[in-house]
């Protein structure tokens, strides 16, 4: 016979005003297996929970009952007060009688509140009859991460990892680490020089010890779960040995062939074999094999003859590596939305139409026009520069709903570089609304706006074309109501912020979920902004959606110490709601490993003595299973059941209804 | 062990008991928000949870009849919210062709009604209950399925 307490709490007045607590705890006492009744003022109170602890261990209870408030409140309290008597912390079950009955029925004679708690706490007695002792889940962790995105948010998350003492494994896709910020030229708003604060700490994640850089690398296969992923990446041929190579350069120099630059966005021309920019990281050169005529058609191999360390090898192919890692931080960063989808806008069509981000190059000391303002078309210095914001962005019919977020401001830094650097020169700007939330970002436009001479214009450009050598911008200005037409010599579009192509195949790589736009969602938008809904897998930057640098640099140290907080221990406890199967039974049909969210669900060999596979049934991993209990459902032999929600509790308290 | 407390409302007459099978992350957060909001609605509900609506057995609900329920309310995440991603649409799934069969059963679907409701939703959960209350309460008590129980009983 079960020993089970039965502990009726008034919540000061917040149950007793519309339920008879005394009642309740009496007419509990009378059902077989309860040795022990009390209501008490408040059970969540220290004196509260010492009588609760007093009664297991005077009583010897061998499970209770707390009927209160809902157990998302106090459900942690009275289990833990319940193991410090020494039960079974999942011995004790929570009757929820104020948020779902004395709250709702506000019935002053208390006859429905107290009818209605009766039956409640009487379901959870005969649930709690047949609950079975559980264990606290414990995982083992491995304590080195993968950052996925050399931007500056993977770089960050990776040099604070590093920092905590753990190993990670910085994994880029491209030749060099850095991302969009290295192609900057100043951020907003203090004008730093982006080169200035970046490569500093590209450079520091290449010298840490702890941080191992896969660049040109991507992530193809991941299995396992929280704190046991494995992860397989494919590093793509360099056909340049990394170990060897000094970065001495003299292959570039002597390479003959010379193709658009992807870095300076088709603004100029680098040689086939390259780094991408001057300050790369690892400065490694690559070969770009498509448009290499030696691995093309065996052909030339200049660079290879003057490479002193003799490191280049054109038949290098790409490597499949496996790593064993106990968490992810994706950083994988955003891309701009294809201009070519405003031909309005004329891009594609007139040379000197150009976005926001290759304005940055122009506008970079590192970049193709060393830093002056030189319209791409014929070099000249434009003396008029229209700027047009939201291209793409709140423009639910050719582009996103959504508002790119840093574009109003990188806006207002350009035409502050274009005055510093073309004096005399008039900058206007197309807006639809001016965006600039953040700290000293109100005050950077309006330094734009009424220090530095940018004309403001609110709204849309219906129109660009080209006459006399002049780009014609047409548009409204509806606070004047005017149309106007202005003469420009370069046009510059502010393009959406948008996902990463293949991001959405990368996410189901990694069973992480993403929005309608493919960027990455957040376990909770407000609470759990860096967590992902599948354990492990933490997300910074703007995989999850358009944010600035700080923002970005915030969410990577915020995934660090989510990974640091995780690596704190050897093992990871996890609550023991999970499956198992029952192995006697189980006959293979598999229905309960398609139904599963997680894979958590394997099949199993059993085996004979010699070895031979007698029969297969399923197992659950413990690690990866979440407990939602939809393989229970799903099993049509009954052999698979969910601890702490068993069909045996649930049956008991249907019965008992 | 059932103990079925019957009882009637302080109007006196028939008061229906309605057994409701709720997820832990949507409904059930949403059934206490009506709690502290201090919403008010009809006590003849009691509620299960579960921690998705996709660990739902179509037995629950045939127990839940053969236990003296006049009628029974699922309620879970709204589809695409589901705390574990796809639970709620199994729940779903299953719930359409355990209706057919439950129809075919004879039983009265006014009796069993299928909901979405959010954390957020405890106006919905409020108006939701109300409805199902007053709409089991016009059909009157379930007696079809209460009597299979006894019976059973007395052969066993």
């Amino acid at each position: 016979m079960p020993r089970i307490g039965v502990f009726v709490c008034q919540c000061g007045n917040n149950i007793a005003a519309t339920v008879d607590t005394k009642k309740v705890a009496e007419e509990m006492g009378k059902l077989p297996g309860v040795v022990y009744t009390c209501d008490y003022k408040f059970m969540c109170s220290s004196p509260g929970q010492e009588m609760l602890r007093q009664a297991i261990k005077e009583n010897k209870l061998d499970g209770i009952i707390v009927s209160a408030c809902s157990p998302h409140m106090h459900e942690k309290t009275f289990r833990k007060a319940a193991e410090g008597a020494g039960l079974n912390p999942y011995q004790c079950e929570i009757t929820n009688i104020r948020e779902q009955c004395s709250w709702v029925h506000h019935d002053k004679t208390k006859a429905a509140g107290t009818v209605k708690s009766i039956d409640l706490t009487r379901m959870t007695i005969q649930r709690l009859k047949k609950n079975q002792p559980l264990k606290k889940i414990k995982i083992p962790v491995k304590k080195k991460a993968m950052v996925i995105g050399g931007g500056i948010a993977g770089i960050q998350a990776a040099l604070d990892i590093a920092e905590g003492g753990r190993e990670v494994i910085l994994v880029e896709k491209e030749p060099s680490i850095g991302g969009n910020m290295a192609r900057l030229s100043e951020t907003f708003p203090t004008m730093d020089c982006s080169q200035c604060i970046l490569t500093p700490k590209m450079v520091e994640a290449e010298l840490n010890e702890n941080i191992t850089l896969y660049t040109y690398s991507e992530v193809e296969k991941v299995d396992g779960y929280i704190g046991n992923f494995t992860v397989t990446v494919r590093r793509k041929s360099k056909y340049v040995d990394e170990e060897r190579c000094t970065g001495c350069g003299e292959c570039i120099e002597k390479c003959p062939f010379k193709v658009d630059s992807q870095f300076e966005l088709g603004l100029n021309k680098r040689k086939v074999i390259y780094t991408p920019f001057p300050q790369s990281v690892p400065n490694v050169p690559v070969i770009d094999a498509p448009n290499c005529t030696k691995i093309q058609k065996d052909k030339c191999g200049a660079c290879a003859i003057v490479c002193g360390p003799k490191c280049i090898d054109f038949k290098m192919e790409d490597k499949l590596v496996t790593e064993e890692v106990g968490a992810i931080v994706v950083a994988t960063g955003y891309q701009n939305m294809p201009n070519e989808r405003f031909g309005e806008y004329g891009y594609g069509r007139i040379k000197d139409v150009i976005s926001g981000m290759q304005f940055e190059r122009l506008a970079s000391s590192s970049g193709p026009t060393g830093g002056e303002i030189r319209r791409p078309s014929d070099g000249k210095i434009p003396q008029s520069v229209v700027f047009i914001q939201c291209v793409g962005s709140r423009d639910e019919k050719k582009g996103v709903s959504y508002c790119s977020k840093i574009c109003c401001m990188y806006t207002a830094k350009h035409t502050k570089l274009y005055s510093h650097k073309v004096h005399g020169g008039q900058s206007y700007v197309f807006y639809m609304d001016i965006r600039s939330g953040g700290k000293r970002y109100e005050e950077f436009v309006r330094g734009a706006i009424e220090h530095e001479g940018a004309m403001y214009l609110r709204g849309r450009v219906s129109r660009v074309y080209e006459k006399n050598g002049k780009i014609m911008v047409q548009g409204a200005d509806t606070l004047s109501g005017n149309q106007v037409e202005i003469e420009a010599d370069m046009v510059v579009l502010a393009t959406a912020v948008v996902s990463r192509d293949g991001a959405d195949t990368l996410a189901q790589r990694l069973g992480i979920g993403y929005d309608k736009y493919k960027f990455y969602n957040e376990y909770h938008p407000k609470l759990k902004p860096v967590e992902t809904v599948t354990a492990g897998i933490y997300l910074a930057g703007t995989c999850m959606g358009p944010m600035d640098i700080p923002e970005s640099v915030a969410q990577g140290s915020a995934a660090a110490s989510k990974v640091l907080a995780l690596f704190s221990a050897d093992e990871m406890a996890r609550e023991p709601i999970t499956s198992v199967v029952n192995r006697t039974t189980c006959n293979a049909c598999w229905d309960c490993v398609t139904a599963c969210p997680y894979t958590a669900i394997e099949r199993e060999a059993i085996k004979d003595r010699q070895g031979n596979v007698v029969r297969w049934v399923a197992k659950v991993n413990d690690g990866v299973c979440q407990g939602c209990g939809v393989c229970v459902a799903a099993c049509r032999s009954k052999s698979i059941d969910l601890k702490g929600y068993t069909d045996e509790q649930v049956f008991a308290a249907i019965n008992a209804f | 062990m059932s103990g079925h407390t019957e009882h009637s409302a302080p109007t006196g007459g028939y008061e229906p008991k309605i057994m409701a099978f709720v997820c832990n992350w949507c409904t059930y957060a949403g059934a206490d928000l009506a709690g502290t909001s201090r919403m008010e609605y009809r006590p003849n509900v009691r509620i299960i949870k579960l921690p998705c609506t996709g660990r739902i057995d179509p037995l629950f609900i045939i127990k839940a009849f053969e236990n003296g329920a006049d009628g029974v309310l699922v309620s879970g995440c709204h589809p695409g919210d589901c705390h574990y991603t796809t639970g709620n649409y199994h729940a779903r799934r299953r719930w359409i062709g355990f209706k057919h069969l439950m129809e075919f059963a004879g039983i009265d679907m006014r009796r069993l009604h299928f909901s979405w409701v959010s954390a957020s939703e405890a106006i919905k959960w409020v108006d939701l209950i109300n409805k199902v209350t007053d709409e089991i309460k016009a059909l009157g008590p379930f007696m079809e399925y209460k009597g299979l129980k006894a019976t059973e009983a007395e052969q066993g």
